[in-house]
């Protein structure tokens, strides 16, 4: 009798959805955002399908204000595994010259994420969109289901969730519906970083502290990472040791002053710092309860 | 302290090595609104040292906008979650939370107390493998203490805790404690299912018997919450049973690799290990348990593989791989206990689809035979289930699928049932057992292939179903068509309503119900013949359309040619070679088809042969025709 450890738990389980949507969905894509959560969510992908390539293609809504070491990573990454990699990009917000900077972190979260996703589902006609989501980032999302249903306009209604049983999942729905799928449901933020380090799966370099330009504005550590960043009078980028929790467009995320340069120390840091993973994140802050009137309008 | 810090400090690989070794358990909380379930999750959340800095600032000042503990923290604020439910003060759904501790980390369904969330309850219980019971001690067990056991045992949860809380209000008395405990172990000897109970007095306010000793019950000398979730042995049960798979997903990478995934569900699985597939009892040995971090020499309950055999045999998604020694059951009847979860009542004879592990099928429920009260246990007769109803039905399937009994088996004796229209998941069922004899006599798999034993006949098996009215000329037409396939050297075997009646179904009247078993025997009796290669034909009056769908989707589409043997009312009647129109007419005989009996014509017979139009040897060879024509005889 062998007892199974916490994270073969956690990973039998999220290859068994994975496999399930495989296997009813009629056009299926998993949502990579290029962030630790994708990672693992693609490294898992990769086992439940091995020797198979996974039976669908990873789709990047691309706002054009990510790190531009993301952007090189995740060709890398579609690269080597010779994954079928769509990006897009909303190309109206484009031609409105829509960014964080002139419009503002919560119209340009809407134009060209919440926006530009429900665009690229429609264009693409994608049924079933995994995405890296986990119930323990946000109080919201700790009510939603794995199969979650989006009307046909992508809207979510957290009072009509179908129940979920056992391991069985419904994935029937309508024409013109369409599922969320969350593999990383029931994975904590540190279950996810011992896993990326007992399987040593690579992340974007950000995560890992470096001297890298930044200007600090009301207490978050901004990075310069293109000339795009408009600096304030007097105000000039200065080299710190920085790494990043989370991962979005550089304008809207705040980095952390710290030494930790290697995985272990990241995870080293992370148990023994006291704030929560989203605090860098500024969309959450908005208005309370916020993130989940954004998901009610389709924000994944 | 939940978490070393010395250790995080000092030793990160030591501390991330021994991290990797943690066990995992999923509970539920079952408790009313005001028995302290959210501060009862909220604290062990706190104590395992979950809760951020910026969340308990944000907890510190939530506590005094909205709290209801005057100036300490309200812990029930850290785990209501959705605005709707802060506003009311409920939690109105399943929610589930996370924490770990230095031996396990924990997935907690948080599901609320309240009557009409019975089927919330269940959702948690489902995926739960122990089930903490609140109680406020000034109450004791309540009607809801009842209903939240009751689910909890139906559901096969063998484990609970009954935490008795708000000990700090009745003085932390012993004697309250005690009462409690030695009542609900008669009501749960009662019940039935719950195999251990552990009684802790606490209070998740005070945080006595939570994490610390409370030093208030001194009397006490059990484990305290935490401690007990950290020890209780669960789930490794799974392992010692026999070995089951339901496939998933069938890997096909290149021609040169066949491999079958799926989650095991019980038991352990070795390269060389002999499988049985069911349904189709085909038996081989597993050659590779493959993954992408290499093959492994054993798999167990709980891991998701897959497996690669050593005979190439047909297998696909719904299918179940098990021990050859001592595989699942197969039926398609059951009576079962199902727990409906829609606003629209489930109403008997309507058809759902119902999903047990892998498989989808289409399923009728009968009138319940009882619907149980959740509250008070009893029976009482129901002719639907209304939302949250708990009744036990008999369910009949389209097909037959592989499945275990539910208390033998939580994965797969489940299953749960969708609307048709809606695509809502309507009702979640648990299976007792098949309610035919037969379930129990596993199918033998053949060495010799029907194929073969047709392919040396130098012919494709069939069923010819000639429908029609009595005197249409039906036996006439195929005894003719009988001689011609003989004379061609067809193997063929003809099977007479009438005749069949004087020996096999001579037990069988004219009732509805008789006549549906007529039929299912004839149409079992020529399937076997398919199945020894012959072609058989079939002449029966088999008036409805229903009846001769069973035949078809008993002996399979593609080999089923229904032939309609087209003859008009007063042709049929006035030919009446039999004399039977003639005593219909006079009331002699009841329910005669095209009297007092409708004929439902077929809408798309293979072929359709109008009498009025040809002789009976002309309508013999164009069926010989049709024959030859669709490769099941050669001229």
């Amino acid at each position: 009798m062998q007892t199974l450890t916490h994270l073969q738990r956690l990973e039998a389980e999220s290859i068994h959805i994975m496999r399930e949507v495989a296997a009813e969905a009629d056009n299926p894509v998993m949502l990579y955002s290029v962030g630790k959560d994708s990672a693992v969510m693609l490294h898992l992908a990769l086992k439940a399908f091995y020797p198979s390539k996974p039976p669908f293609p990873l789709m990047h809504v691309d706002t054009t204000w990510k790190f531009r070491e993301m952007i090189a990573f995740r060709d890398r990454v579609a690269e080597k595994y010779g994954l079928d990699l769509i990006v897009h990009i909303n190309e109206d917000g484009v031609r409105q010259g829509v960014g964080p900077f002139s419009h503002g972190s919560a119209l340009h979260t809407d134009i060209m994420k919440t926006q530009s996703l429900k665009q690229a589902l429609d264009k693409y006609k994608f049924d079933v969109a995994f995405g890296g989501a986990r119930r323990d980032e946000e109080k919201s999302r700790a009510k939603e289901r794995v199969f979650s249903f989006r009307t046909a306009d992508h809207r979510w209604d957290p009072k009509n969730q179908r129940p979920e049983l056992w391991r069985i999942f419904n994935t029937r729905k309508a024409k013109g519906e369409s599922i969320r799928v969350f593999p990383l449901s029931n994975w904590t933020e540190l279950d996810i970083w011992q896993y990326i380090h007992l399987e040593k799966i690579n992340i974007v370099p950000l995560y890992f502290a470096a001297k890298r330009p930044v200007v600090e504005r009301d207490g978050t550590l901004i990075m310069v990472d293109d000339e795009r960043m408009p600096l304030n009078p007097g105000e000039v980028p200065e080299e710190r040791m920085v790494r990043f929790r989370t991962l979005g467009c550089y304008p809207l995320t705040g980095g952390i002053e710290s030494e930790a340069a290697t995985l272990t120390e990241i995870i080293q840091e992370m148990l023994l710092t006291t704030t929560s993973e989203r605090q860098g994140r500024v969309i959450d802050h908005d208005q309370s309860a916020s993130m989940e009137k954004k998901k009610q309008e389709g924000y994944f | 302290m939940a978490h070393k810090s010395d250790l995080i400090a000092s030793d990160i690989d030591g501390y991330l090595k021994a991290q990797e070794e943690k066990s995992l358990l999923r509970f539920i909380t079952c408790g009313s609104v005001d028995d302290g379930k959210s501060t009862l999750i909220g604290r062990l959340l706190f104590e395992s040292k979950l809760i951020f800095e910026d969340q308990l600032s944000a907890l510190e000042a939530d506590s005094k906008k909205m709290g209801t503990q005057g100036d300490k923290l309200d812990f029930a604020l850290l785990v209501d979650g959705l605005a709707s439910e802060r506003e009311q003060g409920i939690t109105i759904d399943v929610a589930y939370r996370f924490f770990s501790t230095e031996k396990r980390k924990f997935i907690v369904a948080d599901t609320p107390g309240h009557e009409q969330y019975t089927r919330n309850m269940a959702t948690g219980a489902s995926t739960a493998e122990l089930a903490i019971i609140l109680i406020d001690a000034r109450k004791g067990i309540l009607t809801q203490t009842r209903r939240h056991s009751f689910i909890v045992s139906r559901l096969g949860i063998e484990n609970v805790v009954l935490a008795v809380n708000k000990m700090d209000l009745v003085g932390y008395s012993q004697q309250v404690f005690s009462d409690i405990e030695i009542a609900y172990r008669a009501f749960a000897k009662e019940l039935g299912g719950i195999e251990h109970i552990t009684a802790i007095p606490m209070s998740a306010l005070e945080g006595d018997n939570i994490v610390e000793r409370s030093k208030a019950m001194d009397w006490y000398n059990g484990p305290v919450l935490l401690e007990h979730l950290e020890t209780v042995g669960v789930r490794d049960a799974a392992q010692t049973k026999a070995f089951r798979m339901p496939v998933q997903w069938v890997n096909r990478p290149n021609l040169d690799f066949r491999g079958f995934s799926g989650f095991i569900s019980s038991g352990a699985v070795k390269p060389g290990d002999l499988i049985k597939v069911l349904p189709s009892a085909k038996e081989s040995t597993v050659a590779r348990i493959v993954t992408m971090d290499g093959d492994l020499d054993e798999a167990v309950a709980g891991q998701s593989v897959t497996l690669t055999l050593n005979d190439e045999i047909d297998i696909s998604r719904g299918d179940m791989i098990c021990a050859a020694g001592d595989p699942s059951e197969v039926a398609n009847q059951f009576e079962t206990t199902i727990l409906w979860m829609a606003d629209e009542p489930m109403y008997p004879g309507r058809p759902y689809l119902l999903k047990n592990g892998t498989s989808t099928v289409n399923a009728t429920i009968t009138r319940p035979k009882y619907r149980i009260d959740v509250n008070t246990l009893s029976h009482e007769a129901a002719h639907e289930l209304a939302l949250n109803e708990v009744g036990v039905c008999n369910i009949s399937l389209d097909r037959s699928i592989p499945f275990d009994p539910y208390p033998d088996n939580r994965e797969t004796g489940s299953f749960i049932l969708i609307d048709k229209m809606t695509n809502s998941t309507v009702g979640m069922g648990m299976i007792h057992f098949a309610l035919r004899r037969s379930s129990n006599v596993h199918w033998q798999a053949l060495d010799v292939e029907r194929s073969t034993r047709a392919s040396i006949k130098g012919q494709k098996p069939a069923v010819l179903w000639f429908t029609g009215l009595s005197g249409s000329g039906k036996s006439t037409i195929a005894n003719i068509v009988d001689r011609k396939l003989i004379a061609m050297n067809a193997h063929t075997m003809l099977l007479d309503g009438d005749n069949v009646r004087h020996g096999l179904n001579k037990d069988l009247g004219f009732t509805d119900a008789d006549r549906v078993e007529n039929i299912r025997r004839v149409a079992e009796v020529s399937k076997l013949m398919t199945d020894a290669g012959l072609i058989t034909l079939v002449s029966f009056i088999s008036p409805f359309r229903a009846e001769r769908r069973l035949a078809r989707d008993l002996v399979g589409e593609g080999e089923f040619i229904e032939v309609f043997v087209d003859t008009p009312l007063e042709v049929a009647e006035a030919r009446d070679r039999k004399g039977l129109y003639k005593k219909a007419r006079a009331g002699q005989i009841k329910n005669f088809t095209g009297i007092d009996s409708p004929y439902e014509a077929p809408e798309n017979a293979e072929i359709h042969i109008v009498t009025t139009e040809v002789s009976p040897e002309a309508a013999a060879d164009e069926i010989v025709r049709q024959l030859v024509s669709r490769g099941i005889v050669f001229s």
